[in-house]
């Protein structure tokens, strides 16, 4: 075997390193921190078809408040345990300019349509069948609400449910704030 | 008294296991048989110890003493008996005990066995399990140790997560973990071969059973685990590649990979260098699973408590994979092959392309959930695959391997002729053709379902036509059907194991089709004395009751379902509520059938019980899973029954004659 070759060999051993490398810098991440890159920065614009046939385009809604919520039917109990809240935040808040929009997540037409119906929501909810929207704005996975001040910049990611305290504790503020 | 008992045997059986570890390797080097006699009692006294390291923590869980951080932290004096004897493996400590005590039991089955028998490989085959066992013990004295004093002495524990408490996790970690620990006796002997430069088919035939075991109790693991998500979680699904499930998954890929590709070893003379690639990454992998799951490096549903546990099974993999794949460059000259491929139509091509593919399936899956840390490293962004991706990356695959096996068992070694290929699979192929036509037209619409419906069909026929011949083969000796069969399983029994275990394959995987492809579900609130309907199904509310049990409340919910004519079945689905747990949990109720399940999840409802939401699921032959699994064990115990026949039914066509 030529001295060329005898080197090569030891490139099966060290092949690995890289991997252990990756590995031991794991150690120096938290898994569960989710920061949104998004979070001060102006809005990713989207116009979607809603369930109802409507259009619901963002830069229609400029100098009002948006929570923009990613759900799916699929997911039991978070998105059922949060639905009534986004519900009752809109009907309180949308006189003062709060609008909630829906975005269905990787979801069949039929149940998503049941879940509507049996929350009986009443703000727009728009499919996302590309799924461009939702890698815009980075979903991890449902239920994630993103809330987006007057002037269009999204100031706050919830990750998981939201609650009425939390909606009323990010909304108000956002209400607040002059466009 | 009982934690200082504890922590002294734990070190005490370090120092064995190094020790010992030392001596069966010096004693290869230099022949000592005294050293050798004294590394196996080394052997003997580590698996005492941590035998009495168990028994301790077991007294200590059944004499609710909690001045012991592990017993007041997995039990409270609610908890029921026999999940105090199995909350021993109920959290990481624990398991870390239930592990090295593992090997060290196959280190003691691999001393009866190959003391006399194997006098070149067995020794450092002793070493290196002991070196195994000295690293779990080394976690067990410092990184997690079981035997910790808690001050003050708490009245009550906080009792076992009440998830665990179910049959399914008294037996899944004890079968997950048979699993793992048996891949050491492989690798050992592997790395055996790799130092003493015997580097033949020897570790090969010495380990092929207990690789078989290996996988087997691996397989079940993962069953079992699939059991427990489906009727525990609630979510009505028994797989949802999180990391954990990964986990386990991946060597099991690797090892099914190496069962197969050691037959071309023993037949052919080729590929020892990826089998021993294959031995190595298996028992990796199995290390990086209880990493991935330990260190918290990467996100999981599965919450397991953390500690400095991950740098140490981090710096351990990083030896082993190091170390043997540095023994495998130092001993690459003579891991050439001798025999070499004819034909690509033949079985071993057939066997090389599932091997690719179940090593593309295995890369993908380790791809997929070490993705976060990747996009993190390089990107500086956490991006996590969900289940789309696997799905998409992963049915092709199996669908090809689907295919593989029904064609490698059965397909000639090194040319396949044109008869040869009419012949096996000719009638088999035309019956997959046609089940999926006649599944078309009885109404199955979905293509995945329909090919691998085809698909299950052509591998059965190849397996049914397989047997058949064989069994008509022995009938014109003489005897009658029943004999011929029996004789048949009895005398070559590895190779109707490894059909009997396909055939289970194809259980589970027509269960994984059809409850894919057409079980149903729906969610509901109802009033008291309300119907929900689903998939020609009625079913009432009929009220809700609450109840104080041992260690937590619960409310219960009782359904009615009834499908038009008649009453089938009452559900109770309940939620509980343990003192300790923020929210309450629920538990499901179902009624199993070979076709379909019924599935009811309570989840919110009214105190005064007057309405309550609930999901309803037909989840349609889930059972299969589960049948397929009792088939597999059935597959691999033949298959791992002494043989009756030494030599192989055909040629050995790679053994030329070298001058």
């Amino acid at each position: 075997m030529s001295g060329r070759a005898r080197a090569l060999r030891w490139a099966i051993p060290l092949a690995v390193v890289p991997v252990l490398v990756l590995l031991a810098y794991g150690f120096r991440t938290d898994p569960r921190e989710i920061p949104s890159p998004l979070v001060g920065k102006p809005v990713s614009r989207f116009a979607l078809t809603a369930f109802d046939g409507n259009r619901v385009a963002l830069e229609s809604l400029h100098g009002q408040v948006v929570v923009v919520n990613f759900w799916a039917s699929w997911c039991y109990p978070a998105c059922y345990e949060e639905a009534p809240s986004l519900e009752r935040a809109w009907q309180t808040y949308k006189d003062r300019g709060l609008v909630v929009v829906g975005v269905n997540f990787q979801d069949k037409d039929e149940p998503a349509k049941r879940f509507l119906t049996q929350f009986g929501h009443t703000f727009p909810n728009a499919r996302d069948p590309s799924g461009r929207v939702s890698v815009d704005y980075g979903v991890y996975g449902v239920p994630e609400a993103y809330f987006i001040d007057r002037k269009g910049r999204v100031r706050f990611k919830r990750v998981g449910p939201v609650s009425d305290e939390l909606l009323k504790q990010q909304i108000e503020p956002l209400l607040a704030e002059a466009a | 008294m009982t934690p200082e008992l504890g922590y002294a045997a734990t070190v005490a059986a370090l120092v064995l296991a190094g020790y010992g570890a030392g001596a069966a390797a010096w004693s290869s080097v230099n022949g000592r048989g005294d050293l050798r006699l004294s590394s196996e009692r080394a052997a003997i006294g580590v698996w005492l110890l941590i035998t009495a390291c168990m028994l301790l923590l077991v007294y200590a869980f059944l004499t609710f003493d909690f001045s012991m951080t592990y017993v007041a932290n997995n039990t409270n004096r609610g908890t029921p008996f026999y999940y105090r004897i199995t909350a021993l493996w109920g959290a990481l400590e624990g398991s870390i005990i239930l592990w090295a005590w593992m090997v060290s039991l196959y280190t003691l089955i691999v001393v009866a066995r190959y003391r006399r028998t194997q006098p070149q490989l067995y020794p450092w085959a002793l070493a290196v399990m002991l070196g195994v066992s000295a690293f779990f013990l080394v976690v067990m004295t410092i990184a997690a140790p079981p035997f910790e004093r808690l001050s003050p002495i708490p009245d009550d524990g906080r009792g076992l997560n009440p998830l665990l408490e179910d049959s399914g996790m008294i037996t899944h970690p004890v079968a997950l973990y048979l699993g793992f620990t048996g891949f050491t006796v492989p690798f050992a002997f592997a790395m055996a071969a790799l130092i003493v430069g015997r580097t033949g088919d020897e570790w090969i035939t010495i380990t092929r059973r207990w690789t078989i075991v290996a996988w087997y109790f691996l397989s079940l693991g993962l069953l079992i685990g699939g059991w427990w998500s489906y009727h525990v979680l609630g979510w009505g699904g028994y797989w949802a590649w999180d990391p954990v499930e990964n986990a386990a998954f991946m060597p099991w890929l690797t090892a099914t990979a190496f069962l197969h590709s050691v037959m071309i070893q023993e037949r052919r003379r080729m590929l020892k260098l990826w089998n021993l690639t294959l031995i190595i990454l298996t028992f990796s992998l199995t290390l990086f699973g209880t990493f991935l799951t330990r260190s918290g490096i990467i996100g999981s549903v599965h919450a397991f408590t953390q500690g400095s546990i991950g740098q140490f099974f981090l710096a351990f993999l990083a030896l082993v994979v190091l170390g043997s794949f540095s023994l495998l460059a130092w001993r690459l000259d003579r891991l050439r092959a001798q025999g070499e491929l004819d034909s690509v139509v033949s079985r071993e091509s057939a066997f090389l392309l599932n091997n690719l593919f179940l090593l593309a399936a295995a890369f993908t899956v380790f791809f997929g959930t070490v993705f976060p840390l990747l996009s993190e490293a390089v990107k500086g962004v956490k991006v996590s695959v969900g289940a789309p991706f696997f799905n998409l990356v992963n049915i092709p695959i199996f669908l090809a391997l689907l295919f593989l096996m029904g064609v490698g068992p059965l397909i000639a070694w090194r040319r396949a002729s044109a008869e040869n290929l009419r012949r096996n699979f000719l009638t088999p192929v035309a019956a997959g053709i046609v089940a999926a036509a006649v599944f078309r037209v009885l109404g199955v619409g979905n293509t995945l379902a329909l090919l691998c419906l085809g698909l299950v069909v052509f591998v059965a026929g190849t397996v049914a036509l397989d047997f058949y011949r064989a069994c008509r083969a022995r009938r014109r000796t003489g005897d009658g059907w029943r004999e011929a069969t029996w004789g048949l399983l009895r005398r070559q029994n590895r190779r109707y194991g490894g059909f009997i275990v396909h055939l289970g394959i194809l259980v589970i995987a027509l269960g994984v089709v059809g409850s894919q492809a057409w079980s149903t579900q729906t969610e509901a609130t109802l009033n008291r004395g309300e119907t929900v309907e689903l998939a020609g199904y009625t079913m009432r509310f009929l009220g809700l009751q609450a109840s104080k049990e041992s260690n937590h409340f619960k409310v219960t919910g009782t359904f009615s379902l009834a499908d038009g004519r008649r009453l089938v079945t009452v559900l109770a689905p309940a939620k509980k509520f343990y003192p300790r747990e923020l929210t309450g949990i629920a538990a499901v109720d179902y009624r199993l059938g070979l076709w379909e399940d019924l599935y009811l999840v309570l989840g919110e409802f009214a105190r005064d019980g007057s309405h309550a939401t609930i999901k309803l699921q037909i989840n349609r032959m889930v059972s299969w899973l589960w049948i397929g699994g009792l088939v597999l064990t059935l597959g691999a115990a033949l298959a791992i029954a002494p043989e009756r026949r030494r030599a192989p039914s055909l040629p050995r066509a790679g053994r030329r004659a070298v001058a």
